[in-house]
C-alpha cells in the first residue's frame, strides 16, 4: 500500500499539517495560558507568552463566586439526557427511512436537514415565550418545572436541535446494513421491536457510539439556547463562562479559567474517543 | 403439515406487473423448485409466500388457511436467504437458537435443539465462533440449521447455493436433498440453474415472465415440455430448434430435438454438416454442427472417444420418436 513519496514534499506536508494543526489549537493553548496568568498580565500589550508567574488564583477565585459542580452536573445531565432522548426517537426512525423508504423519504430527510439553516434567533422569542407560558400555566400550578431555567425544557430543546443531525447520521449506519439480515430476522419470528432491540442495534452500535459521542459533545457545547433560556437552576457549563464576562473591570484571565473548566471534561471525553469518533465520521465513505 | 396453495396470487411494483395472476398448488411434503432466466419472478414469488412482499391481488393458503394477511413471523415458514443472512454480532450457537428464543423457548429445550442441529450439520465444533470466522459452504449451513430449528411447516431457499464454488455446490446439492429425504418438510427452492432444478426436485415450476410455464416432475418437462420456453430452458446442453422447410415436412412450425437424440455418423444420415466444435468430456463428446442448412448450429452429444474432428464432414440422424414439434405461437403440437 505505501506509495513513494519524495522526503521533501512529505517534509513539507508535515510541516503545513503541524502548521495548521497548530493554529486550530491555537486559541486553546492560549485561554489555558491566560487562565494561569494574573488579571494584568492577561490583557498586557504586547502579550505574554510564558514568561509570567504562574497562578492558580483564577480557579480559586472562579469556585469562590461560583460553584462548578453544579453547573457541570447540568451539563452532564442535559448532554447525556438530550442525547439518549434523541437516539430513542432516532433509532426508530431511521429505522423506517432506511429499510421501509417510501415517496417523501428523501424528501423528509432533507426537510429535517434545512431546520438547521434556520438562524436559531430566529425563533427565541416564541420560545422563550411558550416556556414563559408553560411556566404560568404548570409550574406555578403543580411545582413541576417545566418552563424556563427548567431541565425539562432544556432537555427538549437540545433533543430537538440535534435530533436531524442524529437521525442523519443513524440513517447512514444503517443502511450499510443488508435489509436481508432484517428479512431473516422477521422469518425467524422477530416482532419489529425484537428485530430493532436484537439485531438492528447490535449491528449498528459502532455507528450509535459514535453519533452518541458526537451528540454529547454537540450538546454539551451548546450556548445559545441554554445561555438565553437558563439562570442557575438548569445552567450548564456554557452559562458558567458566560458568569465571567463582566462590561468592566479585569476578567479575562478569570473568564479564561472558567473556559478551561468547561472544556476539559469535554477534551477528556474526546481524547479517549476519538478513535471510534474518526471511524463513525469516516464509517461508509472508506470500507 | 405443510401444503401452501395460491389463489390468483399476482405482484406489481407500481404500474410494472411483475407477476400476473396465477394459481399453484404446493402438495405437502414436496420438493418444488422455481426454475427460470433472471429477472422472471421467482424470486418474488418465494418472498411473497415468505410475506416479506405483500401481494397486490389474490390469496395465499397454508394448509388450507387464509396467510395473505399474515406477517412472515406467523406463518411458520423458515427462509434460508442466498447471502446466508446470518446475524454478524451473534455465535453460531445464537444464531441457530435466535427462532426459538423469538418462539419463547425455554433454554433447556433450546440448547438442546441447537445441539442437535447442529450435530446433524456437522457444525458442533463451531458452535461458539462468529460466522465471519467461517466459510461459505459451513455459513450455509448454520443458514440451514437455523432453518431447521424451528420446525417449520416449509422451508424457503432463495438460491441458497449461488454464492458457493462449483464443487461445494454440487455436495450441498445432495445434503439438502437428503434432509429432504429425512424430514419430509415441504420445501419450495429457487433457482434459475436447470441442473439444480432437476436433480432436486419432484416437482419443477417454469417461469417465464412472472408467468407458469409449466409444472411438472423433471422428467415430465423433460419428456414433454408444454412450450419452445421450457423445451429450451430444461435440458443441458439445450435442445436444438429447427424452423422452415424441415419443420414443415413434421407439419410444423418448428421442431425441437435433444443434442443426445440425434446420432452422429461419418458416412451416412438424414442432415449432413460440418463439425465446428467438439467438445471432449471424456464420458461425452459435444459436437457443434455447422452448415446443416437447418439451424445455425446443431449440438449432438456423441459417445465419449468418438473420431469426429473440427472440420470433419458429419451426418446426423434424429431419432423419429423424440422429435418436439412446436406451432408458431410456441406451444407444443
Amino acid at each position: 500500500m505505501a506509495r513513494a513519496v519524495p522526503p521533501a514534499r512529505k517534509a513539507l506536508t508535515t510541516a503545513l499539517a503541524w502548521a495548521v494543526g497548530l493554529l486550530l489549537f491555537f486559541p486553546i493553548l492560549w485561554t489555558v495560558l491566560t487562565s494561569f496568568k494574573p488579571e494584568p498580565v492577561a490583557v498586557a500589550s504586547p502579550p505574554v507568552f510564558l514568561d509570567f508567574d504562574w497562578t492558580l488564583r483564577n480557579y480559586q477565585d472562579v469556585q469562590r463566586q461560583r460553584d462548578y459542580f453544579d453547573y457541570f452536573q447540568n451539563s452532564v445531565i442535559l448532554s447525556l439526557g438530550s442525547t439518549i432522548l434523541a437516539l430513542l426517537i432516532a433509532i426508530p426512525a431511521a429505522w423506517s427511512m432506511a429499510f421501509v423508504p417510501g415517496r417523501r423519504t428523501k424528501d423528509l430527510l432533507m426537510w429535517m436537514l434545512s431546520t438547521k439553516m434556520m438562524p436559531a434567533v430566529g425563533v427565541l422569542v416564541p420560545i422563550y415565550l411558550i416556556l414563559k407560558w408553560l411556566d404560568d400555566m404548570i409550574t406555578r400550578r403543580t411545582g413541576i418545572d417545566v418552563g424556563l431555567d427548567s431541565h425539562v425544557a432544556l432537555l427538549v430543546i437540545l433533543t430537538l436541535i440535534n435530533l436531524p443531525i442524529v437521525i442523519w447520521m443513524l440513517y447512514t449506519y444503517f443502511r450499510e446494513i443488508p435489509g436481508e439480515i432484517l428479512e431473516a430476522a422477521r422469518m425467524d419470528g422477530a416482532t419489529l421491536r425484537d428485530e430493532i432491540l436484537w439485531i438492528l442495534t447490535p449491528m449498528a452500535l459502532p455507528g450509535i457510539a459514535s453519533t452518541f459521542l458526537l451528540n454529547v459533545i454537540l450538546a454539551w457545547n451548546e450556548a445559545f439556547w441554554t445561555i438565553n433560556l437558563t439562570v442557575t437552576d438548569a445552567a450548564p457549563l456554557s452559562k458558567f463562562i458566560t458568569g465571567f464576562s463582566s462590561p468592566q473591570g479585569l476578567f479575562y484571565a478569570k473568564l479564561s479559567a472558567a473556559s478551561t473548566l468547561a472544556i476539559a471534561p469535554i477534551l477528556v471525553l474526546g481524547w479517549f474517543s476519538q478513535r471510534q469518533l474518526v471511524r463513525g465520521l469516516t464509517f461508509g465513505a472508506v470500507k | 403439515m405443510g401444503r401452501i396453495t395460491l389463489e390468483g396470487v399476482a405482484k406489481r411494483f407500481g404500474e410494472a406487473e411483475v407477476i400476473p395472476p396465477l394459481d399453484l398448488d404446493i402438495p405437502d411434503g414436496s420438493f418444488c423448485v422455481f426454475v427460470g432466466p433472471s429477472g422472471c419472478g421467482k424470486s418474488t414469488l418465494l418472498r411473497l409466500i415468505a410475506g416479506l412482499e405483500d401481494t397486490s391481488a389474490g390469496r395465499i393458503l397454508i394448509d388450507g388457511q387464509d396467510a395473505t394477511r399474515v406477517p412472515p413471523a406467523k406463518r411458520g415458514l423458515a427462509m434460508v436467504f442466498q447471502s446466508y443472512a446470518l446475524y454478524p454480532h451473534m455465535s453460531v450457537r445464537a444464531n441457530i437458537a435466535f427462532p426459538l428464543r423469538m418462539a419463547g423457548m425455554a433454554r433447556e429445550e433450546r440448547d438442546r435443539r441447537v445441539e442437535e442441529a447442529a450435530r446433524v450439520l456437522n457444525l458442533t465444533p463451531y458452535l461458539d465462533r462468529r460466522p465471519g470466522q467461517l466459510s461459505g459452504g459451513q455459513r450455509q449451513r448454520v443458514a440451514i440449521g437455523r432453518a431447521i430449528v424451528r420446525e417449520p411447516k416449509a422451508f424457503l431457499f432463495d438460491e441458497p447455493l449461488s454464492n458457493l464454488d462449483a464443487a461445494l455446490r454440487v455436495g450441498m446439492r445432495i445434503e439438502i436433498t437428503e434432509l429432504h429425504e429425512r424430514l419430509r418438510t415441504t420445501m419450495i427452492y429457487v433457482t434459475h440453474d436447470q441442473v439444480e432444478a432437476m436433480t432436486m426436485a419432484d416437482r419443477i415450476v417454469v417461469l417465464n415472465a412472472g408467468k407458469i410455464e409449466q409444472v411438472g416432475s423433471p422428467l415430465e418437462l423433460y419428456r414433454e415440455p408444454r412450450n419452445r420456453f421450457v423445451a429450451g430452458f430444461i435440458g443441458s446442453p439445450r435442445m436444438n430448434f429447427i424452423e422452415g422447410a424441415e419443420a414443415a415436412r413434421h407439419g410444423a412450425h418448428a421442431i425441437g430435438i435433444r443434442p443426445e437424440h440425434v446420432t452422429p455418423h461419418p458416412s451416412s444420415g438424414d442432415w449432413k454438416g460440418v463439425v465446428g466444435v467438439a467438445e471432449h468430456l471424456g464420458s461425452d463428446t459435444f459436437l457443434h454442427v455447422h452448415d446443416t442448412g437447418l439451424a445455425e448450429t446443431i449440438t449432438v452429444r456423441a459417445e465419449g472417444e468418438i473420431g469426429l474432428n473440427p472440420g470433419d464432414t458429419v451426418y446426423l440422424t434424429p431419432q423419429p420418436d423424440r422429435i418436439h414439434r412446436f406451432a408458431a405461437n410456441g406451444d407444443r403440437l
